[in-house]
């Protein structure tokens, strides 16, 4: 059997996704005998390559860089899964959408004890105006819920990935 | 040749997103560099009007690394708001989920991490150079790392009912008492964590000689560290005071209790990152900077507190007359904290109150405003809040352990960049290595603003034009 090209990606969220995928254990050698992980934020790649056949994303769009990236993994990616409950629902991180971006940056930069209180815009990508889900941003295959999901979830979506099953309709909604 | 600019866009293999910049004057030298972090999210803010016993399990979501440093540092402001103190068994119990932690962060930082570096080299193969690639030419030593992240991990599921975001350490204390069993569950996997500190303990010690241009500059150079320390001067990672210790291991402050943080502790917000930069107030900045994390905590405090942790840190400490000043031995003290939590897990869960059903208190807001703080795996972690007479959240500041080391982080940066990077000839090996000397401190983006996940390596060569004159492909 040829290894499926595998990515992970990691945007506004906690990593707490990507850490239920490393609490699949010792089943993460079995996993590494079956994928190749092209990207994420356990390899070294240069950048989001082409024909990727599966990538997990985790957490929500919240920045430009965001959203540009979300766009060029998409048109590289077969299999696109919504991986926890920030890429599904913007969970946690929208809740700054109440307040709105300048606020949220207000609060943190320039009236919190700060010196030399200014608002970073220089060189580092800005936020938008709301932070919205995945699935607003490009089409979705699948949606593994969960804050974070459980590893064994994403272990069975993973495995009927592999071995050609479509995975369990529970683990899709929406 | 015209001024250039080298950029590390992402910097790989640590938590969070963030990049470097290095600039190059005309002779190609470096003149300067830069460690930019990216993202940002916005807690401080949006937890307003957010009921005050909400904050453990809501700012838990700050980082799913280290969840429990938050639910803990977090219940510890929410019991000042209650004004109560937690029953004795409570506060043990929350000791331990803790030290779990320490365990499972850690081990992700070396093994994960930085073993790719360490293990098959700094300019091995960048399509190797991983966890797989390691499970490929070290198997032994990637299953280790594995297990050992695995061990910290399952503590924390027996303890708390799930690994990551558990709801059970709130205010007032710990939600249900600890079994018998599961007691004993832990106690069973403690010699099999050991042993493997053990091993990687030895194996760090008898390569270190292979990594003497890294030790000598990876961020090596004299500043305070700051980090809590016990009534005793041993290894806290939950209550005690703050320590300010010198490069030559004199001690500037001592005995500031976290609710004092903000006398001693200043931020400063700059153009160029979302991470705001930290220093000990009475002494300015830049002269003020300051280290936390496992490296600070070896070298402020005046021992472990359990039996072999105390004897590797007298090893570690013959390193230098005072404090250890390289980072690169950042990765060192990791391994001795990971022996010292899990000894020191066994001699807590040994004791038979440990049993005891009396773990919560319960009250209304009492007070309104709380000061919680707590050693998370990365270094010192505050949180300050303010409610209003229901309770709700009014404000919120979070100093978080990334932030305290920003400063040296920056200066590391470009310490390694002068030593290794030379603008006439770029190779991926010297870039990997301003990086790797920021993954020697494993900061946590996600927690310190917010982070993205973009792990990979581009590095293009600019004129002054802004033009590319030269791309690096690993």
């Amino acid at each position: 059997m040829s290894k499926i090209r595998f990515a992970t990606v990691w945007l506004d969220g906690c990593s707490g996704c990507h850490m239920s995928l490393l609490d699949t254990d010792e089943r993460l050698i079995d996993l590494a005998q079956r994928i190749e992980m092209v990207w994420g934020p356990l390899v070294d790649a240069k950048e989001f390559p082409e024909n990727v056949d599966v990538t997990l994303v985790e957490g929500a769009i919240s920045s430009e860089e965001d959203l540009h990236r979300i766009r060029t993994i998409r048109a590289r990616t077969k299999v696109l899964i919504s991986l926890g409950d920030c890429a599904i629902t913007g969970n946690v991180p929208a809740m700054r959408n109440k307040f709105g971006a300048d606020a949220v940056l207000r609060r943190a930069y320039l009236e919190n004890y700060t010196l030399d209180a200014q608002i970073p815009r220089e060189v580092i990508p800005q936020l938008l105006p709301v932070t919205r889900p995945v699935h607003e941003a490009v089409p979705v295959d699948f949606f593994v819920p969960g804050c974070p999901p459980a590893a064994d979830l994403i272990f069975s979506v993973l495995s009927d990935l592999l071995y050609g099953r479509a995975p369990n309709a529970a683990a899709k909604f929406g | 040749m015209p001024r250039q600019k080298i950029i590390i866009d992402p910097v790989t293999r640590i938590e969070g997103h963030s990049k470097i910049s290095i600039h190059l004057d005309e002779q190609g030298h470096v003149e300067e560099a830069y460690f930019h972090v990216t993202q940002f999210r916005g807690f401080e803010k949006f937890c307003e009007g957010r009921p005050f016993t909400e904050m453990p399990s809501l700012t838990a979501r700050i980082c799913g690394i280290c969840p429990v440093s938050h639910l803990i540092a977090s219940a510890k402001a929410c019991d000042a708001i209650m004004a109560v103190r937690i029953p004795e068994n409570a506060a043990r119990l929350r000791r331990v989920l803790n030290l779990a932690q320490m365990v499972q962060s850690h081990a992700l930082s070396f093994f994960h991490l930085s073993s790719p570096d360490l293990l098959l080299g700094m300019d091995s193969d960048p399509a190797a150079r991983n966890l797989f690639g390691v499970l490929e030419a070290h198997p032994a030593m990637a299953r280790d790392g594995i297990r050992l992240r695995q061990i910290g991990q399952q503590i924390i599921e027996w303890m708390a009912g799930k690994r990551i975001h558990p709801s059970w350490v709130v205010a007032g204390g710990v939600v249900e008492k600890l079994t018998a069993e599961k007691r004993d569950q832990i106690l069973a996997v403690v010699p099999e964590g050991l042993a493997i500190a053990t091993r990687a303990l030895d194996w760090f010690k008898q390569s270190m000689e292979q990594f003497r241009e890294e030790i000598r500059t990876f961020a090596n150079f004299p500043s305070l560290f700051m980090g809590l320390v016990g009534a005793d001067g041993s290894l806290e990672h939950y209550d005690g005071k703050l320590r300010i210790l010198d490069a030559g291991g004199r001690i500037v402050a001592d005995g500031i209790a976290g609710a004092d943080y903000a006398d001693c502790i200043g931020e400063i917000a700059h153009p160029w990152t979302y991470l705001k930069t930290c220093h000990y107030k009475p002494l300015g900045y830049p002269e003020g900077i300051y280290r936390v994390g496992p490296l600070a905590r070896l070298n402020i405090i005046d021992r472990c507190g359990t039996p072999r942790a105390d004897q590797e840190w007298a090893e570690f400490r013959e390193l230098e007359r005072g404090a250890v000043l390289s980072s690169f031995y950042y990765h060192y003290a990791r391994l001795i904290e990971i022996l010292y939590s899990l000894e020191k897990i066994e001699q807590l869960l040994t004791a038979p109150e440990v049993l005891d059903g009396n773990v919560r208190a319960h009250a209304r807001a009492n007070n309104s405003e709380g000061i919680g703080i707590s050693e998370a795996p990365r270094g010192t972690l505050i949180h300050h809040y303010k409610v209003d007479a229901d309770g709700l959240i009014v404000w919120a500041n979070l100093i978080i352990a990334t932030g305290h080391n920003n400063a040296a982080m920056n200066r590391g940066v470009l310490q390694v960049a002068r030593h290794f990077v030379h603008g006439n000839k770029l190779s991926e090996g010297m870039l990997n290595r301003v990086e790797a000397v920021i993954r020697a401190f494993d900061p946590c983006l996600s927690c310190s603003t917010h982070a993205d996940g973009r792990m990979a390596l581009e590095v293009e060569l600019r004129n002054a034009a802004g033009e590319v004159v030269d791309t690096l492909v690993p």
